[in-house]
């Protein structure tokens, strides 16, 4: 049986009915990541001896009872993007810095996976610490799309998306600092949530900019995602920013909501003027889609978009250049060697383990830090977030959520922004909204486009700590996608 | 302390780690020493990922601290990142409180040289996490990590003190109210209070700020008074001699009692402050602040106030038994245990007070109040006083009564026995003794001591006095 294209829940279906071992289960990824990753390069590490162990545990000691209350991602194998901590496995950041770095403890979504009995498999490919969003700036090679490999697999949770798209691995867990999770997951046609902040603890996940880092699931389809999710939220006493009191569990409800009445915002002008046709195009058919469902469509306006984006590498370089002081070569990661002094010892080692990207996000972060320009850039991007997310609580007084398209246009060729490489940051211009205003958005694919085979998703944003609301609407879409899809198949 | 006509504006910044069990944000060891780097784990170490959470005990302490230093409590105060790179610092930053300390607008008195009251302003009182130790051997550097995340509070007082009497005043009363209030041992030879100092110079009459240096780290509270008069007289000459006073750091060195230069501060370090995103904002509630109050103790100022009224001691020993918690918590005892107050103050100035800070067995509070009874009612004298203190820490479980009849302690009353005394005094004086009978009536002086100093001075000296004109 070929259970490389399956979703999360059907495998977890057959693993329940016994119809498939963990062993089995993991064996089969691993032989097919041997086979086919060498043409993508999702993977930088692939942990099979612990995973057979770990996979072989699960049938002895869980699946060989007759428990039907088993939890759907016992025995099947995740891949974890390489910026979360796992014990014992090594964790790069896709950094020079860290090439060698085994972290003595696992992060806590990751051991919650563990609780749950997946299988971790492999650690995923990324943008040196998540700063980038193609894939292109880690360490250890380029990871490239599964629907076209001349093209970027989006960033910095490529390698992740990547894994899930070509059926290398059901789910893989990524981060989310600026759309890290949502425009990979758009680019490579899987789905990807970044929940609230606050809402998976961030404990054991390497820092890019604190107040902006999540975790998050990546799945092929929408109701596996929310299963992941369901594993990984909750609140954790070792991340003082982690969100109090219980998650309301997601998958269970999933179905039960009607969307009929809904209110959907749609920043139209926004898309007019940010995106190419292609894109617009993908986010009308899915406004069409809604509408038919029953939704209101409103004509919303979001804050300005410049303003959001400089805001947003403001902030997150400047909580970059402080979180990345730790790599000084002193306790662990590179060192230079033949250091005379303390000071050079710190300059080589810090030249030699941060790639060119994470160096310009440190440099630009230490001077909007410094005392002459704190108040005048930091201290207003800090201002304009706050003014930000004061503008999303009057809008989601009028509207239930809001969808955009994830990016302005199609995933770009590799090398295309290599002379010009801060152009590529306006490509973030959707997703940085949600990030600043701490929202919960899933990225979904909602058509092909016919010309490049490519898939091209949209984005929808809901209210702070309402995950299901964009949980129920994305399943609602992803259904009527597939009836609209077999109206179409009958026509013909 | 004025020189050349100049004096001083001294500020200090005292560190002080507090108390707790655990470190600042994680659940660690504070104990001081340890094998290197055996109080550690991912989070004082700063391993990516690692995250902080704040210990409230830590804010509990440094509230009480900041109460019994008459400060303001912050409901809302937030913390910092003091970025830097040293390789004592495992995170790259400092986490302390920069914009919005925990507590502020405080003060404390000390007596001045004097006997002036004066008033001591704390500008603020900040809490923060210490760095590791670094430890050069054989041509290598190693480093401890025990101590990074240890809580630290950092007092800042005002720059109002002006010699190095005020220093050193300040710094033990400082450290007399932290130790009474149980949030700090202020050991400085362990490191547990440092002291940096900030001094200016200007001249008598003027009221300006001038150009100030700072001494770091000083261990020990005679350092810091030498310190100050070194750097303060260092700052007049210069400026007498044409020279000008720099913005920068010194170190003092103990051994020529001398500060040395370490680095300027023209091109001023810049810490690139900015709120952890990793920790939200600290929040105090109004009950947490009056159940702190509630459990303050006695502070040394009310101590000092109550020993004078109470039992009539002069400011300066009510000073010398407040300064210390051991002391006073001793005095406070034996006092009540006594009608004959101010003899058990003389006592326990004179005896008790020298061996508290020894670590030896030490008369109960309840003996020294027997003592001084059997002292105040004419039982016994003053040497045999002195005498029982030292024996009753010995002879466990007897009392000073029990061992007088013992040992055979008490007054000699019985005039047959002082007759005794003053024959064979007599038969030693044969000089003295011509010399009354001439008229020098004051040679009676001498016969009566030497009889004393026979019986041990144990002879009623009413009746040896009587028995004395007597035979004469």
């Amino acid at each position: 049986m070929e259970y490389t294209s399956m979703t999360l829940k059907e495998l977890s279906q057959l693993i329940h009915k016994r119809e498939i071992s963990s062993l089995e289960l993991t064996e089969n990824y691993i032989k097919k990541i041997k086979e086919k990753d060498h043409e993508l390069g999702a993977f930088i590490t692939v942990s099979e001896e612990s995973a057979i162990k770990t996979a072989s545990w699960i049938d002895e000691d869980i699946l060989s009872s007759s428990s039907e209350k088993l939890h759907p991602l016992v025995g099947i194998p995740v891949a974890i993007k390489d910026n979360l901590c796992t014990e014992g496995i090594k964790t790069t950041c896709a950094s020079r810095l860290l090439q060698n770095f085994v972290p003595p403890y696992s992060a806590e979504a990751v051991m919650k996976l563990k609780k749950h009995g997946a299988v971790i498999i492999g650690k995923t490919n990324m943008d040196e610490f998540g700063m980038g969003s193609s894939c292109e700036n880690s360490a250890f090679g380029i990871t490239k799309n599964p629907l076209d490999t001349a093209r970027v697999p989006g960033g910095s949770s490529g390698g992740s998306a990547a894994a899930v798209a070509s059926g290398l691995v059901p789910y893989a867990l990524g981060s989310d600092t600026g759309g890290s999770i949502r425009q990979p997951a758009s680019y490579c046609g899987v789905v990807g949530m970044k929940p609230s902040y606050g809402r998976v603890s961030r404990y054991g996940l390497i820092a890019f900019a604190s107040s902006l880092d999540t975790v998050g699931p990546i799945t092929r389809d929408v109701i596996s995602n929310a299963a992941v999710y369901d594993a990984i939220a909750g609140h954790d006493p070792k991340d003082s920013t982690s969100m109090r009191g219980c998650a309301e569990t997601v998958v269970d409800k999933i179905e039960n909501g009607s969307v009929k009445g809904m209110r959907i915002g749609i920043p139209f002008s926004l898309i007019e003027s940010h995106t190419d046709k292609k894109i617009k195009n993908a986010v009308m058919s899915a406004i069409n889609l809604f509408s038919g469902m029953g939704c209101k469509i409103i004509d919303i306006e979001l804050p300005d978009p410049a303003l959001t984006l400089a805001a947003y590498y403001a902030i997150s370089s400047a909580e970059a250049s402080s979180n990345l002081a730790r790599y000084d070569g002193i306790r662990f990661g590179t060192r230079a060697e033949d250091c005379l002094s303390i000071d050079e010892l710190y300059k080589k080692s810090r030249s030699i383990g941060f790639g060119d990207e994470v160096k310009r996000r440190i440099l630009l972060g230490t001077f909007l830090l410094s005392r002459e320009m704190s108040d005048r850039y930091y201290k207003k991007a800090l201002f304009t977030r706050e003014a930000i997310k004061q503008d999303f609580d009057k809008l989601f007084s009028a509207c239930d959520v809001i969808i955009t398209p994830v990016s302005p246009g199609l995933p770009y060729h590799i090398g295309k922004y290599k002379t010009e490489p801060s152009a590529r940051y306006s490509e973030d211009i959707f997703t940085v909204y949600a990030s600043l205003a701490g929202l919960p958005a899933i990225s979904m694919p909602v058509c092909k486009d016919a010309s490049t085979g490519l898939q091209i998703g949209i984005e929808i944003i809901g209210r702070f700590r309402e995950e299901l609301t964009v949980y129920q609407s994305a399943y609602a879409l992803e259904n009527e996608i597939k009836n609209s899809e077999r109206r179409c198949e009958n026509d013909i | 302390m004025i020189y050349k006509g100049y004096e001083a504006v001294i500020g200090l910044e005292v560190h002080c780690e507090l108390s707790t069990a655990s470190k600042i944000f994680c659940s660690c060891s504070t104990a001081y020493g340890g094998e290197a780097n055996s109080h550690t784990c991912p989070v004082c170490t700063g391993m990516p990922g690692a995250l902080p959470t704040l210990n409230r005990k830590v804010v509990e302490y440094a509230i009480t601290a900041g109460l019994a230093l008459n400060c303001t409590v912050n409901k809302s105060s937030g913390h910092d990142r003091k970025n830097y790179f040293y390789p004592d610092l495992p995170k790259g930053y400092q986490i302390s409180q920069y914009d919005i300390p925990l507590l502020y607008d405080g003060h404390l008195n000390i007596t001045d040289e004097d006997g002036q009251l004066l008033n001591i302003g704390i500008e603020r009182i900040h809490i923060e996490e210490d760095a590791g130790k670094l430890i050069h051997r054989d041509g290598e550097t190693l480093i401890d990590f025990n101590r990074a995340g240890v809580p630290l509070i950092e007092i800042v007082s005002r720059p109002c003190m002006h010699t190095a009497e005020e220093v050193k005043s300040y710094l033990r009363k400082l450290r007399t109210i932290l130790v009474s209030t149980g949030v700090s041992d202020c050991k400085m030879n362990e490191g547990s209070m440092r002291a940096d100092i900030n001094v200016s110079v200007r001249e008598v009459g003027d009221t300006s700020f001038t150009t100030r240096t700072e001494i770091k780290n000083l261990n020990s509270i005679n350092h810091a008074g030498r310190a100050v008069e070194y750097e303060f007289k260092r700052q007049v000459d210069t400026i007498l001699a044409g020279g000008e006073i720099v913005r920068e750091t010194r170190r003092y060195d103990e051994n020529s009692g001398k500060t040395f230069s370490m680095r300027s501060k023209e091109g001023q370090r810049d810490y690139r402050f900015f709120a952890d995103p990793d920790l939200p904002r600290l929040t105090v509630s109004d009950e947490l602040i009056c159940s702190l109050a509630a459990t303050l103790p006695e502070l040394p100022d009310a101590k000092i106030a109550r020993y004078c009224s109470e039992y009539s001691l002069s400011q300066d020993d009510a000073e010398l038994i407040a300064e210390s918690p051991a002391a006073s918590e001793y005095y406070n005892t034996a006092v009540t245990l006594t009608q004959n107050k101010k003899t058990l103050t003389n006592l326990f100035i004179g005896e008790i007070l020298p061996k508290l800070g020894e670590n030896e067995p030490i008369v109960s509070p309840s003996h020294l109040a027997e003592i001084t009874d059997l002292l105040s009612a004419g039982e016994i004298n003053n040497g045999t006083a002195k005498l029982l203190i030292s024996r009753c820490t010995a002879e466990d479980g007897m009392s000073p009564a029990e061992i007088v009849t013992r040992d055979n302690l008490g007054m000699i009353r019985d005039k047959e026995k002082i007759r005794e005394l003053l024959d064979t005094a007599v038969k030693e004086l044969p000089k003295a003794v011509s010399d009354y009978k001439n008229g020098k009536k004051a040679a009676i002086k001498s016969i009566i001591g030497r009889a004393m100093a026979i019986s041990k001075g144990r002879a009623d000296p009413v009746i040896l006095n009587d028995e004395a004109e007597k035979i004469l």
